[in-house]
């Protein structure tokens, strides 16, 4: 294997990580005892919002604007893509009383 | 329209100004069955609004309280058996279930947007009365650390369902 080789394999080792933080992340928030945690979220435009119910009990992840409803059953997990820049406060429709906030950059 | 204080809630407010208060603290297997009979009457409630509610709101409202009061019960169930304690009978408990039935039959009379008003009025007062009594009585009673734990959730989820009803009845009016 030539110098080449390596260098090719560096460069794209390279940039591969520079286009790894470009990327759409995931970012995890559970659900636990009626909590919602982090209750505060800075996330980006295609980011996933991945909603981790760790109680018993269903809830919902619903933004107040309507730009997401998610029906989380109890022990399991559901998402919701991020498609417009804002700030988006949500809360749990069975359980008003739970509530959150994402700061979602263009 | 006058809504009658539930003779439920009425029991319940005995446990922050009556006989309980008066020096005898409930203890752990009275508090047990007390949370677990209040459950039981808010369950034995929705499935009477599913059967009769006409409002798409109050009727999945009522669903939602047949599922949490459920697990909340289950866990309690869960509880008592782990800590080898076995519920007992007491007169609070015994009074809110008297009075729960007696209120059960009113709302039998009731229909329409008569009886989902009237169901979703006494829903946000008796979930204000169970907070209450958790927060005054219950839960400063509770010795066992799980038991207590327990009946912290059930008040967060509770204090959800009291501003879920509140919302529902905002929209009926």
């Amino acid at each position: 294997m030539g110098p080449g080789r390596y260098l090719l394999a560096t460069a794209a080792l390279l940039f591969g990580a520079i286009a790894v933080p470009a990327q759409a992340a995931t970012i995890q928030i559970t659900m636990t005892d009626l909590v919602f945690a982090p209750a505060e979220v800075s996330a980006k435009v295609g980011d996933t919002i991945e909603w981790i119910n760790k109680d018993v009990f269903a809830h919902t992840a619903t933004a107040r604007n309507g730009d997401f409803d998610v029906n989380i059953a109890p022990k399991k997990t559901g998402t919701s893509v991020l498609k417009k820049a804002g700030t988006v406060g949500y809360y749990c429709r069975f359980h008003p009383n739970m509530k959150g906030v994402l700061t979602i950059a263009p | 329209m006058f809504v009658r204080l539930s003779a439920a809630i009425a029991a319940l407010s005995l446990l922050t100004g009556g006989a309980l208060a008066q020096g005898a603290k409930p203890t752990d297997p009275q508090i047990a069955h007390i949370a677990y009979t209040a459950g039981v009457i808010d369950i034995a409630a929705a499935k009477q609004a599913i059967e009769k509610a006409g409002n798409k709101d109050v009727k999945s409202f009522a669903e939602d309280m047949v599922r949490d009061h459920e697990a909340v019960n289950k866990q309690a169930l869960d509880l008592v058996k782990k800590l080898k304690v076995t519920p007992e009978d007491n007169d609070t408990s015994k009074t809110l279930s008297k009075q729960a039935t007696e209120k059960l039959a009113e709302l039998a009379k009731l229909k329409g947007a008569d009886y989902d008003k009237a169901y979703v009025a006494n829903e946000v007062a008796y979930h204000k009365a169970v907070n209450g009594a958790l927060e005054t009585q219950l839960i400063p009673s509770a010795s066992n650390a799980e038991l207590k734990s327990l009946l912290q959730t059930g008040l967060k989820i509770f204090q959800g369902h009291q501003q879920h009803a509140e919302q529902v009845a905002a929209k009926l009016k």
